[in-house]
């Protein structure tokens, strides 16, 4: 048979050498191990003060992306429900009033939009499945609760900042075709 | 009443000066009863801040050979962690279980605390820092520091519960075993210091500790009582009293709140008592280090206040118990007793005579 990791040893119960049987090597030997690891840098990271490095395409809490001039992206299309595979986004359509043309980019937009975040499980489908690049996962984590309500995000939490310096940056996630098609304002997509 | 001059070196003035200002305000009776009182306060401060001290110690040590960092939230370096942990477990409720025998479950933690109390009024902690100096101390610290597997095994009976009951008579049949062990690695000592009185077994050491007096049986008996030393204390590698992956926690299974806090802190205090033993008896107690024929050394060293000495030598063989339990994983009960009765007794024996010989040959240094 052939070993995958060719770490894999022969277990035989053969009798003990000497040296083997009055185990002082094998005592020290373990004990070195431990007092080697006693002085070795220490792997804890102070998770609050201390953060791991979050690789740019992690799946972590969601975010409702607006558009340069702070509309609304999302036009309750429900395609990123259909995909969810943990059923965990629920959505209602509205249509816009000519007085809220400055607050949703297309004629139908969310009226609510919730992202039960105790079903969802990151798979990242609904950014995949959007047509609009409407909703992005980012590298910020969801916040712990101890009520079960609080995990059920609506557009409150989902929803960026419309202010220009509290967007949330996504660029990183996007590749680089979709970030130049972007970039070009000749399409509809954009504006 | 006489001049007081404290002296951080000779510490038997300031007691001599206490004892004299008691006797010289009240009759002697009263003045021995404030002696008694000031001396057991001090004795359970002493007892708390230790057995608090030993526990973060304890967790900061495994933590450190575990690559990890330990408690660090609670004050600085989360030094004051275990003085929150004293006050949850303050505040838990007594259970108080239905089929037990109430007197005997409520009496054990008292059994194992009292008795440490006992063994620690024998050590002598620094130069005059000595509560009863016994002519025959290591003789009654064995017998007396024995005698808290009593409230070992009365906890595990009282509580009605079978891993109790099992944690309980792996106890105890430890215990009558390792006993022997920590005798004979002591009388090998004794063999060697002429005495069995604590003061003198310092007093000896000034010029060179015992373990280098006795270079080869010492060493071996120092070995020796390190492991009986830590299974009398039900310290891992040896822990099946409590083995947790086993028992749940052995004899204090069906403890809670502050009766599991007193198990709990005796079993850290044994733990230094057996440590502080091992220092007076081997590394000469609250004596410097001296090499005879260096006296610009020996003065560097007598610097050092003989109370640093002492705590400074029993938590190095306390992190050494700590290195050991976490390294090594824990024996089945008929190895423990292999390793007791095949091997540690027969060795003790062997180097008994060794010493002996040592000893009347003179060829100790």
């Amino acid at each position: 048979m052939v070993s995958l990791t060719g770490r894999s040893k022969i277990v035989s119960n053969k009798k003990m050498t000497f040296w083997e049987w009055i185990y002082i090597p094998a005592i020290v030997k373990g004990m070195l191990i431990t007092i080697k690891h006693f002085f070795k840098k220490k792997v804890t990271i102070n998770y609050p003060e201390q953060q791991r490095y979050f690789s740019p395409v992690f799946r972590g809490r969601h975010v409702l992306k607006r558009n340069n001039e702070g509309r609304e992206r999302c036009t309750a299309c429900g395609l990123c429900a259909l995909a969810c595979p943990a059923e965990a986004i629920t959505m209602t359509a509205a249509e816009r009033t000519s007085e809220e043309k400055h607050l949703y980019r297309e004629e139908k937009y969310a009226s609510t939009y919730v992202i039960d975040m105790l079903r969802c499980i990151f798979c990242g489908y609904c950014e995949d499945s959007c047509p609009k690049e409407a909703i992005f996962l980012t590298t910020r984590i969801v916040d712990c609760e101890n009520v079960r309500k609080n995990f059920i995000f609506g557009k409150d939490k989902l929803l960026e900042p419309i202010e220009k310096n509290k967007r949330i940056d996504v660029t990183k996630r996007q590749t680089p075709n979709v970030f130049e098609f972007k970039k070009n304002l000749k399409y509809s997509h954009n504006k | 009443m006489q001049d007081f001059k404290f002296n951080i070196y000779d510490l038997s003035s300031f007691t001599h000066w206490v004892d004299v200002s008691l006797y010289s305000y009240c009759t002697p009776f009263w003045a021995m009863m404030w002696e008694m009182i000031i001396i057991g306060v001090a004795m359970l401060l002493f007892y708390a801040v230790i057995g608090l001290f030993l526990v973060y110690a304890e967790r900061k040590v495994c933590a450190f050979m575990q690559n990890r960092i330990g408690p660090n939230r609670v004050g600085p370096y989360g030094f004051i962690q275990t003085v929150a942990d004293l006050v949850k477990l303050l505040m838990k409720e007594l259970v108080i279980i239905r089929k037990s025998d109430k007197f005997l479950f409520y009496l054990a933690p008292f059994i194992v605390i009292i008795v440490n109390f006992m063994t620690m009024a024998a050590i002598p902690f620094a130069k005059g820092i000595h509560a009863i100096d016994f002519n025959i101390g290591v003789l009654y610290i064995m017998a007396i520091s024995s005698m808290g597997v009593i409230g070992v095994l009365i906890a595990g009976w009282s509580s009605n519960n079978k891993f109790s009951m099992i944690g309980a008579m792996r106890s105890g049949a430890q215990i009558v075993s390792y006993e022997l062990s920590v005798g004979f690695s002591l009388i090998t000592m004794c063999v060697l210091a002429g005495s069995m009185q604590l003061s003198t077994i310092v007093e000896g050491q000034s010029e060179c500790w015992y373990i280098f007096q006795g270079h080869i049986p010492a060493i071996i008996a120092f070995v020796i009582f390190l492991i009986a030393g830590t299974a009398e204390t039900n310290r891992g590698p040896f822990d099946l009293a409590e083995a947790e992956s086993e028992l749940t926690a052995g004899y204090h299974t069906e403890y809670s709140g502050i009766s599991f806090a007193f198990f709990y802190l005796a079993e850290y205090i044994n733990m230094f008592i057996i440590a502080s033993i091992a220092a007076t008896v081997f590394w000469g107690g609250w004596m410097p280090f001296h090499i005879s024929g260096l006296a610009g050394f020996n003065n560097i060293m007598d610097f050092i206040p003989p109370f640093i000495w002492y705590i400074g030598k029993t938590f190095v063989i306390i992190w050494i118990m700590m290195w050991f339990k976490w390294t090594f994983p824990r024996l089945r009960i008929d190895q423990l007793l292999t390793l007791e009765w095949k091997y540690l007794l027969p060795i003790n024996l062997v180097n008994i005579i060794l010493m002996a010989l040592i000893v009347l040959m003179g060829w100790h240094f």
